[in-house]
């Protein structure tokens, strides 16, 4: 056999280091008046870590109000259809309001309230995680505002609603791209401006530390119910697990409890939009290089200026310039490999899972189903394949039927 | 010494405070930028500050970050507006420029050719807004080799620990964010600032510079009255904005508000009596 490439485990574990480092990523990189209110915040995050009465009422959170745990489900369908491994479906799209981005948010809210902060803002893309941020303010009587990019706000109208029906205010944003990065721009410049008050839940792995770590630990709770999943219905650990990555939360969330365990191939999956060759992409792992942005070093989608270039994604989840910094070092170090689905490919996964299992998957959870049958068929049969089916469809249906030409 | 050092020195000397006005290189045009400098600097300008400009300006409020979209719409890189630190200096050895922008773009260009490219130019200072001194260890050595000085932000929610932090390896002058929010930002208060600047001296050695809120002659003189410099950027790009299709308006409002900013800080006292009566 030749030569593993595996990492030693410890070269990925127990990351970040003190300043926030995954290798030569993370860090912190802003501007000098949030360098204090990062400080009180990854103390707040490491106290309540280790506070055992926040732990259990995270947990309470989770199981009464999100639903957790959420269900492995062995598809059974799809998988004696694509022919080849057997493929679980981690049913993240079971969460309260339909998506993973909820773990993270019951828990940077439930930080945000012993932190006494008063006013909540977040910023958004496909309206996701602007959604499950409006809807803690809501459970938790906190003023919330969302930055939307004026272009996302137009493809998600229907997100927009439920946020304003959730009582947040959803702040469109004009500049640049007028898209996701752009929302998180004027996120961090809300928050410069309203620190004393305002605690910023950003809705993915990236950011300046603490972010990475933190969102991550409250997305962790994926992994760690997936790994006792499969071990109680298969007796063993899987052979892989799949997930998309835009900022790389999901992914993040099921892949870390999983880090040490070298059998396990880690797949993460980003958007190749009309295909990595046209440019229209939003694949930095896949087609990027490492550079500074949003207050962390990671891969980027740059020109030659290192000016951030705008990005394509059927998904605008996915439709996302950087990457978080964990997964830039999983990269690096070989740990988790980095592919990309193009919009058709990932809408021909929609389709299927729709009509195989009555599953209807969202645009950005149909790229890690469609890389899934592709390592199902390679792997084959008797191999174990976990993917994360991060969030339901139904946000999608207006997408998918323009893409078809069909008018609702 | 370096040329911020000399300047100040000079200034102190004289009794006088800084003015630093900012554009954004490129804006409105490219070949506007190195006649702006000059009127500038004719209008009663001690020091320059210089945008580059990058895609997505995280610390910068709308007028800023609109100045950015027009330079780079004309594609002005680091490389364009070192050219133009150049074309500068061919006609002004003496006053200094200190480049504001962020890091990615130097990042890509790689710290050592940018810090040798920016010392050829003629560039003074260099302040990175994303760049705290924590991430800085090797953008510093090679600023340090090109002798090229590290300017530094102090914010209100910076700590005296971190404060002494920034001053140790900050150069030329510290650079206090006069408020809590982005620039160009409108809720300046001149009194908490005055404190925060006296109590800063004690913690810093070099020129404590303000900025971030100054927005005219009354805020510039109410600044000027314990401040070293003042750096009044927003003010001077929305002149530029409004004369966005006409350069030669644009240099001309430039000009006109340099000249109202500058005969502002000359009405005040003499800066050493006013550091005396701080002192006592
Ligand atoms: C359902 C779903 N999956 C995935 C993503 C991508 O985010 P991340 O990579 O952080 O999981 C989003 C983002 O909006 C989403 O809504």
């Amino acid at each position: 056999m030749l030569e593993t490439k595996q990492p030693a485990p410890e070269a990925v574990a127990g990351l970040p280091d003190e300043r926030g480092h995954f290798g030569p990523y993370g860090g912190l990189f802003v501007a000098e008046t949030l360098m204090g209110p990062l400080a009180e915040l990854r103390a707040a995050w490491e106290h309540y870590l280790a506070d055992a009465q926040f732990q259990r009422e995270l947990e309470e959170e989770l199981r009464d109000y999100v639903g957790r745990p959420s269900p492995l489900y062995h598809a059974r369908r799809w998988s004696e259809q694509v022919g080849g491994a057997r493929l679980w479906l981690k049913r993240e799209d079971l969460n309260h309001t339909g998506a993973h981005k909820v773990n993270n948010t019951v828990g940077q809210a439930l930080l945000a309230r012993r932190m006494g902060k008063t006013r909540i803002i977040a910023e958004t893309g496909a309206g996701q995680h602007g959604v499950a941020t409006a809807t803690v303010a809501a459970r938790l009587g906190l003023e919330c505002v969302v930055y939307m990019g004026a272009e996302d706000m137009e493809r998600q109208a229907i997100n927009v609603y439920r946020m304003k029906l959730l009582g947040a205010e959803v702040v469109p944003v004009t500049s640049g791209s007028r898209t996701l990065k752009d929302a998180l721009n004027e996120a961090m410049r809300d928050w410069v401006t309203n620190v004393d008050d305002t605690f910023y839940i950003i809705g993915t792995v990236a950011g300046p530390h603490p972010y990475p770590a933190m969102v991550r630990d409250f997305q962790a709770v994926i992994g760690r119910e997936a790994r006792a999943q499969i071990l109680d219905k298969t007796g063993r650990l899987p052979d892989a697990l799949v997930a998309c990555v835009g900022g790389g939360s999901n992914a993040m969330g099921l892949f870390h409890p999983f880090l040490a365990d070298e059998g396990v191939a880690l797949y993460g999956v980003e958007a190749a939009g009309r295909g990595l060759e046209t440019g229209a992409h939003a694949a930095p792992l896949c087609a990027g290089r490492p550079g500074v942005l949003h207050g962390n070093r990671t891969y980027l989608m740059e020109d030659a200026d290192g000016q951030i270039l705008h990005t394509h994604s059927i998904s605008a989840g996915l439709d996302y310039p950087g990457v978080g910094p964990e997964h830039a070092w999983l990269k690096d170090t070989g740990r988790a490999r980095y592919v990309a689905v193009t919009d058709d490919e990932a809408l021909a996964a929609f389709h299927t899972l729709t009509r195989v299992e009555g599953i209807m998957p969202a645009l950005e959870s149909a790229h890690a189903l469609a890389w899934a049958e592709t390592l199902a068929r390679e792997l084959g049969p008797g191999a174990e394949i976990i993917v994360n089916l991060s969030g339901r469809g139904d946000k999608d249906i207006h997408t998918v039927a323009a893409h078809e030409g069909i008018a609702l | 010494m370096s040329r911020l050092a000399q300047r100040f020195a000079a200034l102190r000397r004289a009794g006088r405070r800084a003015l630093v006005p900012y554009v954004t290189a490129g804006d409105p045009e490219p070949a506007a930028t190195v006649g702006l400098m000059h009127d500038m600097v004719a209008a009663g300008a001690d020091i320059l500050e210089l945008g580059v400009p990058f895609s997505d300006p995280m610390a910068d409020g709308p007028v800023i970050q609109r100045a950015s979209e027009r330079a780079l719409a004309h594609g002005v890189s680091l490389r364009g507006v070192l050219s133009m630190v150049r074309d500068f200096r061919h006609d002004d050895p003496d006053t200094p420029v200190v480049l504001m922008g962020y890091l990615n773009p130097v990042e890509t260009m790689g710290y050592e050719a940018f810090a040798r490219a920016a010392a050829e130019a003629g560039v003074d200072g260099v302040l990175t807004v994303d760049l705290p001194p924590e991430e800085a260890g090797p953008l510093l050595a090679a600023l340090d080799g090109g002798g090229i000085d590290p300017v530094f932000l102090l914010a209100p929610t910076t700590s005296d620990e971190r404060t002494r932090q920034v001053a140790a390896v900050a150069r030329g002058f510290v650079y206090y964010v006069s408020l809590k929010g982005v620039t160009g930002a409108g809720h300046l208060d001149v009194d908490a600032v005055r404190r925060r600047v006296e109590h800063l001296r004690t913690l810093v050695d070099l020129p404590v510079g303000v900025g971030f809120g100054i927005r005219d002659a009354a805020s510039a003189a109410a600044v000027g009255a314990f401040a070293d410099a003042v750096v009044v950027g927003s003010a001077v790009v929305s002149r530029i904005e409004q004369h966005a299709g006409d350069p030669a308006a644009a240099r001309a409002a430039v000009a006109e508000l340099v000249g109202e900013l500058r005969a502002a800080l000359d009405g005040l006292p003499a800066a050493a009596a006013v550091r005396q009566a701080a002192d006592t």
